[in-house]
């Protein structure tokens, strides 16, 4: 049931589109400026819709069944808000319109940011970057720029605890500074002799996520936020797993100086496949004026109390910069806006609470089946090791793999990398109990048979559109497009 | 309205399963001074209501479907054929993760692999990624490969000023925490001031096809003389000119970047949009991003992977070059479905079209009293008028006609004040563009 490459459904001279004859008098093209050939698909508009079709067949997505995907909050993806975000006058406005001919959107924005700030207890946000690994940047770059101005220049460290997302020390090296691993204690928590040894004065700030990414709090949270800010440093927390905090805690009340959201997990925006995503930043008063830009702002009152202000994009004073072009992922950000007119304070303070009930409730439902490291109350998501004492040559990958013969998507393997073998387990509030029960006992059959006939599942997924695949050849070969390379490109 | 299922009885049976009275237990590691604070946040709202209320939201604003639009400088109003949308919305491709678990992410894989191989054929480059946030930092992560490949002996980017105000904007914002001399734009610079600045120290120049301006350029020496002083050429350009126009793969350039958006995606004031990325052979494995590959399955099948992933992130964490790690991913399908029902000579025609219509507005503009057009170079859709009065009084008595008019130069560029840079499409009709070129006449009585 492989689908052909989209080149090998054509035929020379058909076309998918109808255009319209030219209405202007036509002038001849300098022939030097033409190409000679144009190497595109020759295929009709039904053949492109049955391609398209076929293969998105092949994929697993929330729209067809559970995704228990740790870290990624693959939540339902309200329908309302692919058409709020098609409406016309978001959808085909210009970004460069003048504020006047704009102020629907500048004020959607605007309210957003106002909501967001409310939501984690930060004095402002941008919505700016455009996924959370641009959040991070933006807001490592805010740090930098903060200490650069007060001529501190000798601040080169980021601490990260080693539990961390890779995009964290990838971040800091981006942006300049050196990243330092600080080890886990026993409990899953960042361990508070290290942190303290590591504080001092080339210390710029620390990135942690909160919960960790092994779903827990860290219990002693304030006295890590102190530590850091004793010896000058400033507090990034990366809002990867903000789904576990809507209405349980304010990072900014916590003492964080700047955070990013995803608005593609806590908010409900698509995935997409990939992307995109959306990534604004939180900041507390300090950093505001360092915040990516631009920002939406009321530039001028209201007269009367029902009349509207007027909304203006403004650079905030000693802003880091521009992170992309134009003004963030405004589609996103009109989804977001949209699933949190729906949610309401009501809606918003359940989504964490159901998260954390949903994720307990699997996590108890099978620590007498798999190995639960740092197995205590956790937030949205947990890990559990994905192997079995007495059964050789079964890995976390093999259940993976099973599982998608029952019909569900994996977690997220091989991380976080201080668990052997994890297996992150995020269900999201979205899912009711029957999908978790029925996810628990697959997982369930799985142990069994990993004692049973462990090869049923080192050879799976027996159901799936393909078998595992050989990823060396891949990388060995790098077919990466299916076209002869032409004469010039050698 | 809610988006969690949860009934009483089944809350108070996993509670009960979970061993607590309350969900509220749950977050005992929270510090009690900080848990459970007041949201004050607005009432939830339903679904009937929020529609009203954005449907006002979107009708404050003065869009494209509304108003004859002439505004492009780096966001196209290009026609998206109806068969896109209804693509882009199964939710098969748009509720579906990063593809990981390449066993059950086919449809997106293939669909990835089919883009790169469009987005190889329109540059005449060999390799493309699976996109970046935009094209402004697909500009930005080339500058990384370009001090990569030269191991970080090279410091010094020259860049054209006939790039996006707003790419070379973003570039410095990435690259403020590096030692690096990024020259070449702050003044008038031509093609032949940049091979002047070339020398040992650079890693890379950058170049925009067509410039800001719309005009087309000619980068043949600049080619050579880049290639000569062992620096790489980075070409922005725009994928609809390259259904008409040379390949910049054909220029001589090593790296193909730019926007993606013209390709079927709505201009949603400003993104998200697709930041493509194309590169020759030898610099691929030093390309931030995802790509994918073509394999084997275990019964010989062929399918498609996410490949060369030691690069990412995820993987070589802070000895990654980017931190990337999301992709376009919706977007890259949109693009691959615009270029697949487009094709061959789908595309040919849109640039045909806008080819056209921009050459006739411009002509007719030429004829205006007090207007003058730079036709000094070749262009493609965008050129530049130079107005008998500001751009934004101009632009305030065209949008009353129901004209969107031009961007105003003067807000980058200080030689450029009273400079409009004009946009033309295959959406703009003869009678629209006759109806600008009266409006600017009335405008100037």
């Amino acid at each position: 049931m492989s689908e052909q490459l989209i080149y090998d459904l054509g035929s020379p001279g058909r076309c998918g589109v109808l255009l319209p004859d030219c209405d202007v008098p036509q002038e001849a093209i300098p022939a030097e400026l033409l190409r000679a050939d144009l190497d595109l698909p020759e295929v009709g508009e039904l053949q492109v819709i049955r391609h398209f079709t076929r293969l998105s067949s092949l994929n697993y997505s929330i729209d067809k069944g559970f995704y228990p995907l740790g870290s990624c909050t693959m939540k339902y993806n309200p329908k309302l808000n692919e058409d709020t975000a098609r409406m016309p006058g978001f959808a085909q406005l210009h970004p460069l319109t003048d504020g006047a001919g704009s102020q629907g959107a500048l004020a959607l924005m605007y309210q957003l940011q106002e909501w967001l700030a409310e939501i984690s207890g930060f004095k402002a946000v941008s919505l700016a970057p455009a996924a959370g690994a641009q959040g991070e940047f933006a807001g490592i770059l805010m740090i930098r720029k903060y200490h650069v101005d007060r001529g501190d220049n000798k601040r080169t460290k980021i601490l990260i605890p080693n539990s961390a997302h890779g995009t964290n020390p990838a971040t800091v090296t981006m942006a300049g500074f050196t990243a330092v691993e600080l080890p886990s204690d026993e409990n899953g928590d960042v361990d508070l002799a290290a942190l303290r040894a590591a504080c001092d004065d080339t210390v710029a700030g620390m990135m942690i996520t909160v919960p960790n990414t092994l779903g827990l709090f860290e219990s002693h949270i304030l006295e890590v936020v102190k530590a850091v800010h004793e010896c000058g440093g400033l507090m990034y927390m990366d809002g990867a797993n903000m789904n576990a905090l809507m209405g349980v805690v304010k990072p900014g009340e916590l003492g964080f100086d700047v955070m990013h959201y995803n608005l593609h997990k806590t908010f409900s925006t698509p995935h997409g496949g990939g992307g995109p995503g959306s990534g604004p930043v939180g900041v507390n008063e300090k950093l505001v004026p360092y915040l990516p830009g631009p920002v939406a702002q009321i530039i001028e009152a209201a007269e009367e109390a029902d009349d509207a202000p007027l909304y203006g994009l403004v650079m905030p004073e000693k802003s880091i910069g521009r992170l992309k072009a134009f003004h963030g992922n405004f589609g996103m950000h009109v989804r977001a806006y949209t699933y949190i007119r729906a949610n309401g304070d009501e809606g918003i303070r359940g989504i964490s609470r159901h998260a954390a009930l949903n994720a307990n409730y699997v996590r108890v439902r099978l620590q007498d089946t798999y190995k639960i490291p740092y197995n205590r109350y956790c937030g949205h998501e947990f890990v559990l090791e994905g192997h079995f004492e007495g059964v050789e040559n079964v890995h976390a990958l093999d259940i993976s793999k099973r599982l998608m013969d029952y019909g569900f998507h994996p977690p997220t393997n091989y991380f976080p990398l201080i668990v052997p073998e994890a297996l992150m387990i995020e269900p999201t509030e979205t899912e009711d109990k029957a999908t978790l029960d029925g996810f628990i006992d697959a997982m369930k059959k799985i142990a069994a048979e990993a004692h049973e006939n462990p090869d049923l599942l080192r050879s799976a997924p027996h159901t799936a559109p393909v078998s595992r695949l050989d990823e060396v050849r891949a990388a060995k070969q790098l077919v990466l497009c299916c076209r002869p390379i032409p004469e010039w490109a050698g | 309205m809610s988006y969690m299922p949860h009934t009483d009885l089944e809350r108070q049976q996993m509670l009960a399963a979970i061993g607590v009275t309350t969900i509220e237990d749950l977050f005992e590691a929270v510090p009690s001074t900080h848990r459970f604070p007041r949201l004050n946040l607005p009432k939830p709202m339903s679904e009937m209501e929020i529609v009203a209320e954005l449907a006002a939201l979107s009708d404050a604003n003065e869009h494209a479907g509304d108003f004859a639009s002439f505004r492009g400088a780096g966001a196209y109003h290009h026609f998206i054929p109806a068969a896109i949308s209804h693509i882009v919305l199964r939710g098969e491709f748009l509720t579906a993760y990063t593809p990981y678990q390449p066993e059950v992410s086919q449809g997106t894989l293939q669909a990835i692999f089919e883009y790169q191989s469009m987005m190889c054929a329109l540059t005449g480059m060999d390799a493309a990624n699976a996109s970046h946030y935009d094209g402004a930092t697909s500009l930005a992560e080339a500058v990384t490969v370009a001090l990569d490949v030269a191991r970080g002996k090279r410091n010094k980017i020259i860049l054209s000023h006939g790039i996006n105000p707003q790419y070379r904007a973003v570039l410095r914002t990435y690259h403020q925490g590096r030692d690096l001399k990024i020259v070449g734009d702050s003044g008038r610079a031509d093609i032949a001031d940049l091979i002047e600045m070339l020398d040992e120290h650079t890693a890379m120049v950058a170049v925009q096809y067509p410039n800001f301006f719309g005009q087309i350029d000619d980068f043949a020496l600049l080619a050579e003389r880049v290639h000569q002083a062992g620096a790489l050429l980075v070409i922005v350009t725009n994928p609809i000119t390259l259904g008409l126009l040379k390949p910049p793969g054909e220029l001589g350039a090593d790296i193909v970047v730019g926007e993606g958006q013209p390709l079927g995606i709505p201009l949603s004031f400003g993104g998200p949009y697709l930041g493509f990325f194309a590169c020759r052979t030898e610099y691929v494995r030093k390309i931030a991003g995802r790509i994918v590959g073509e394999t084997l399955d275990q019964d010989g099948k062929r399918a498609f992977v996410m490949t060369l992933r030691p690069r990412e992130q995820d993987i070589r964490r802070d000895k990654a070059s980017s931190n990337i790690c999301t992709n376009q991913g919706l977007m890259s399908l949109t693009a691959a479905v615009y270029l697949s029902l487009m094709g061959k000579h789908g595309l040919r025609k849109v640039a045909e079209l806008c080819y056209h219509k921009a050459h006739y507005a411009a002509k007719q503009i030429s004829a205006l009293p007090g207007f003058s057009v730079d036709t000094s170079k070749p262009f493609f859709n965008e050129f530049v008028i130079k107005c008998p009065r500001p751009v934004a009084a101009l632009n305030d008595i065209l949008i009353e006609k129901g004209i969107m008019g031009g961007y105003d130069l003067g807000q980058d560029y200080a030689h450029l004040k009273d400079h409009m840079l004009l946009c033309v499409t295959e959406m703009n009709s003869k009678a629209e563009i006759d109806a600008l070129v009266e409006g600017l006449k009335e405008a100037t009585i």
